[in-house]
C-alpha cells in the first residue's frame, strides 16, 4: 500500500479503480479473493500470455511463498515469466544464470580482496592496529553481494530468477536447497544474514540433466509447452501490435506446422516473433506471395544447416499454403 | 481394484479427501509426502476451490514433479474426483500365480478404460497388441505367461545387487580421463596458483593454504535401450537386473524399454526401494513380451529423448536380438541420426553367443555399419566381461 502512495507521478485521484489486476499485484495483496485470472490479465497487459496451468502455478507460488520450477523446451518463454512477473509486481528482477562450475563465490557472496589488500596497505602507513584493520576489512563495506545474497537483502521482495538450474553442478543444487528452505545465508566473518524479505523464486530448467527429487519436491512445478494456435496468436498480437490479422494467422499457422516437421531444433516463440518482425520489416503481407523472400526469412526460424536443407522452397510453400 | 480408487464422496471431510487423493496419486507412482498433502490443502485455500478447473490446475502445480507426471495428472484427477471410473492396477506382487484368464481380462479391461485417455502406461494401439498376445499365449510356455504377470517374480533384489556391482565396474571403465583442463581439487597433482594468490589476499599476502588442481574425470553417460519383445523374453531377466543395477550405481545413467513402443524407465528404476522400482517398472512395461518394432523405437528415441540426453559424452547401449518387424532401413537411419550426436553405440546381442551365428537378420545388418562395438551378451558374466572392451572404446 505504501509504495502506491509514495509514487509521485501518480497522485491518488487518478489511480485506476483498486480492483484493477495491475493494482492488486502492485499492492502485493494475496488471498482467496485474488484469483489466478487476475494474474493472467495482469501478465497479459505486460505482453505475456500464460495458459491456465501456468498462471495457476505462478499464482500459487506467490500465495504459498514457494519456489516455482518451470520446465520446457528452449524458447517457450520460461525466463520471460520472471521478467514479466517482476514488471507486474513492480519489483526488482535478480537473475542468477547457472553454468557448469558455478560456485558459492559467484552465486552468494565474495570478499572484495583487492580492496581489502589496498586497505591493509593504507592502514599500515596510517599506523592502524592489526585488530581494528581486521574488523574493518571484514565488514559489509568489503562484501561483494552476488545474486542470492542480494535477493534476500532487498527491502521489497524481488523476483529471483535462477536460470537453467540444470546446468549447475549437483553440489550447487544441494546448496541452493538450503537457501530456498531457510532464506538465510551464513558468512563466517559476519554471522548469519536472514532474509529481510522472501524473494519470489523462479527456477527454470530445460532438461540438460535430471534434477534431484529433493529440489523438485521443494518447488511447485509447471511444464511450459509450445503454445497452441490461439495462445500463440495472442502472443503475436501482444508483442507485434501492428501486424495484420491475416498475416498473423499465416505466421502462426506456418510456425505451428513447422514445429510438426522433423527438425533438429524446433523454433520457439522468440523465433516466431523474429520471423514476424522480419516479415513486417520487409513489408510482406502474404506469406505465399514470394517464395524467395519466405525462404530468406526462414533464417529466423531454422538454426541448423540440416534444418535449412530439409525445409526446401517446396516444403516451405506447402506449409505456407496450408497456413493460408 | 477399488482399493486404489477410493471415491471422494465416501470420505468425511476435505482433509481426509485430500489425504485419499494423495494416497491415490502415490499408488499410481507419483512420489508425494505429507508436505505435499499439506501444501495441496493450503493451495486450495488460495484458489476458488469450488471451481474444478482451478482446483485441478492448483493441485497439478503442487503434486507434479516432472513432465511425465503432468501428462498423467489429468487422468488420475478425473479418476478420483470426477468418478471417472478409471481403474488403476494395483501394483502388488501376486503371491500366488493367478490363472491366465483373470490376467488377460484384467489387462483388457484396463486398456479399454484407458483407451482415449492417453495415459503413458498404455500404448495408443495397445488394444490390438493385447489381443495378439492373448492368442500367442495359447502356444507360449508357462515361463512366458509368468513373464507377462509381474517383473518382480522375474528379477530378484539379489540379482540387482550383483548387477549393481558389475554396472559400477563398467561405469568406471567408461570414465574418460582425457580432459585437458585442470580444475580445483582437494587432492591434485599441481598447485592452483591462481587460488593461492586469491586466498593469500585474505591473509595479508601470506599463502597459508595451498589449493591444488587436477584433471577432472569426465564420466561417460550410459543410456541403455532394452528390447523386451517376445523374442527377447528369456534374456530380459538378466538385462533388466543389469539396467536396474546400472541405474542405482550411476546417477547419470538413463534407461528405456522398447517392444512396440518406447518407454522411459529411468525415473521408475531410481526408486530407492528396489522391489518398488520393479513394481513401477511392471506398470510401465505393459506390452512386455509382445511384438518388436526396433526401427520405430530407435527412430523415436533419436528424435525425442536423444536430443536431450545424448551428447558426445554418451554411450548408447542397445540390448536386442535385432529381429524386427519394421523395415531394416529404419534402424539404419535412426542409428545414423543417433550417431551424429557424437555418441558411441554398443549393441549387445544375446544370439551372437551362439555357434555359427551371423548377423543376417536384415535389421541387424543394417545396424552394423553404425556400431562402435557389437558383442554377445546373455548372462551377467558376459556383461562383466565387457569391462575391457569398454576401457578401449
Amino acid at each position: 500500500m505504501s509504495d502506491r502512495l509514495c509514487r509521485p507521478d501518480k497522485p491518488e485521484g487518478v489511480l485506476p479503480p483498486p480492483d484493477h489486476p495491475r493494482d492488486i499485484f502492485r499492492q502485493k495483496k494475496q488471498g482467496p479473493d485474488v484469483t489466478y485470472h487476475m494474474l493472467q490479465t495482469a501478465m497479459a497487459e505486460q505482453g505475456y500470455i500464460a495458459d491456465d496451468d501456468l498462471a495457476m502455478a505462478i499464482h500459487l507460488a506467490l500465495s504459498l511463498g514457494r519456489p516455482l520450477l518451470l520446465e520446457g523446451a528452449a524458447g517457450v518463454g520460461k525466463t520471460e515469466v520472471a521478467r514479466v512477473l517482476s514488471a507486474v509486481r513492480e519489483t526488482q528482477l535478480i537473475r542468477l544464470q547457472c553454468y557448469e562450475g558455478l560456485d558459492a563465490a559467484q552465486a552468494i557472496y565474495e570478499w572484495n580482496y583487492q580492496r581489502q589488500l589496498l586497505s591493509i596497505r593504507a592502514a599500515a602507513e596510517d599506523g592502524e592496529t592489526g585488530r581494528s584493520v581486521e574488523t574493518r576489512i571484514f565488514s559489509e563495506e568489503f562484501l561483494l553481494e552476488r545474486p542470492l545474497l542480494k535477493a534476500i537483502r532487498q527491502p521489497v521482495p524481488p523476483v529471483l530468477l535462477i536460470d537453467e538450474i540444470d546446468r549447475a553442478d549437483e553440489e550447487f543444487e544441494a546448496y541452493l536447497l538450503e537457501i530456498l528452505s531457510d532464506f538465510q545465508i551464513t558468512v563466517p566473518e559476519l554471522g548469519t544474514i536472514t532474509a529481510t524479505s522472501r524473494p519470489i523464486v523462479i527456477l527454470t530448467a530445460n532438461g540438460t540433466r535430471d534434477l534431484s527429487d529433493a529440489l523438485r519436491r521443494r518447488c511447485l512445478y509447471a511444464h511450459v509447452a509450445y503454445p497452441d494456435r490461439n495462445t500463440e496468436l495472442a502472443i503475436l498480437k501482444a508483442r507485434c501490435a501492428g501486424i495484420e490479422a491475416q498475416l498473423a494467422g499465416q505466421i502462426v499457422g506456418f510456425v505451428q506446422s513447422l514445429r510438426k516437421e522433423d527438425l533438429e531444433k524446433t523454433p520457439g516463440i522468440a523465433e516466431m516473433l523474429d520471423f514476424a518482425a522480419a516479415l513486417s520489416g520487409l513489408g510482406i503481407n502474404d506469406l505465399t506471395h514470394d517464395p524467395v523472400v519466405l525462404q530468406a526469412t526462414l533464417a529466423t526460424l531454422l538454426k541448423t544447416q540440416n534444418d535449412r536443407a530439409n525445409i526446401t522452397t517446396e516444403v516451405a510453400q506447402r506449409l505456407a499454403g496450408k497456413a493460408a | 481394484m477399488s482399493r486404489v480408487t477410493k471415491f471422494a464422496a465416501q470420505d468425511p471431510g476435505p482433509t481426509a479427501r485430500m489425504a485419499g487423493f494423495m494416497a491415490h496419486l502415490r499408488e499410481n507412482g507419483l512420489r508425494l509426502g505429507v508436505g505435499e498433502a499439506e501444501a495441496s490443502l493450503t493451495a486450495l485455500t488460495h484458489v476458488q476451490s469450488a471451481d474444478p478447473a482451478a482446483a485441478r490446475s492448483a493441485l497439478r502445480a503442487v503434486c507434479c514433479g516432472c513432465a511425465e507426471d503432468t501428462g498423467r495428472f489429468d487422468d488420475l484427477f478425473n479418476a478420483f474426483w470426477l468418478n471417472g471410473g478409471r481403474v488403476a492396477e494395483k501394483v502388488i506382487p501376486a503371491k500366488t500365480p493367478a490363472s491366465d484368464h483373470i490376467h488377460s481380462s484384467r489387462n483388457a479391461e484396463g486398456q479399454e478404460a484407458d483407451g482415449g485417455s492417453g495415459a503413458p502406461s498404455t500404448p495408443d494401439g495397445g488394444d490390438g497388441e493385447a489381443e495378439a498376445d492373448g492368442e500367442g499365449r495359447l502356444m507360449a510356455s508357462l515361463h512366458q505367461a509368468k513373464m507377462k504377470k509381474d517383473l518382480r517374480d522375474l528379477v530378484q533384489p539379489e540379482d540387482i545387487a550383483e548387477a549393481q556391482k558389475i554396472a559400477q565396474r563398467l561405469g568406471a571403465a567408461l570414465r574418460d580421463r582425457r580432459s585437458r583442463r585442470r580444475k580445483q581439487a582437494r587432492k591434485g597433482d599441481q598447485i592452483h596458483f591462481r587460488k593461492v594468490i586469491r586466498q593469500s589476499l585474505a591473509t595479508g599476502g601470506e599463502p597459508l593454504q595451498l589449493p591444488r588442481k587436477q584433471r577432472p574425470d569426465r564420466p561417460l553417460k550410459i543410456v541403455t535401450l532394452c528390447d523386451v519383445s517376445g523374442s527377447m523374453t528369456s534374456y530380459a531377466q538378466v538385462f533388466l537386473a543389469f539396467i536396474a543395477g546400472m541405474m542405482r550405481a550411476d546417477d547419470s545413467a538413463d534407461a528405456y524399454l522398447f517392444h512396440t513402443r518406447l518407454v522411459r524407465i529411468a525415473e521408475a528404476l531410481r526408486d530407492k526401494d528396489a522391489l518398488r522400482a520393479l513394481g513401477r517398472l511392471s506398470v510401465l512395461a505393459d506390452g512386455f513380451g509382445g511384438g518388436s518394432k526396433i526401427g520405430a523405437s530407435l527412430d523415436q528415441f533419436s528424435r525425442t529423448y536423444a536430443r536431450r540426453f545424448v551428447d558426445g559424452r554418451t554411450v548408447v547401449l542397445i540390448l536386442s536380438d535385432g529381429y524386427d518387424t519394421d523395415t531394416p532401413e529404419l534402424i539404419g537411419t535412426a542409428l545414423a541420426r543417433l550417431k551424429k550426436r557424437g555418441c558411441k553405440i554398443i549393441w549387445l546381442n544375446p544370439l551372437k553367443g551362439w555357434d555359427g551365428y551371423a548377423p543376417v537378420a536384415s535389421g541387424m545388418s543394417a545396424a552394423l555399419p553404425h556400431l562402435d562395438l557389437f558383442k554377445p551378451a546373455n548372462r551377467l558374466a558376459d556383461l562383466a566381461a565387457l569391462e575391457e572392451e569398454l576401457t578401449r572404446l
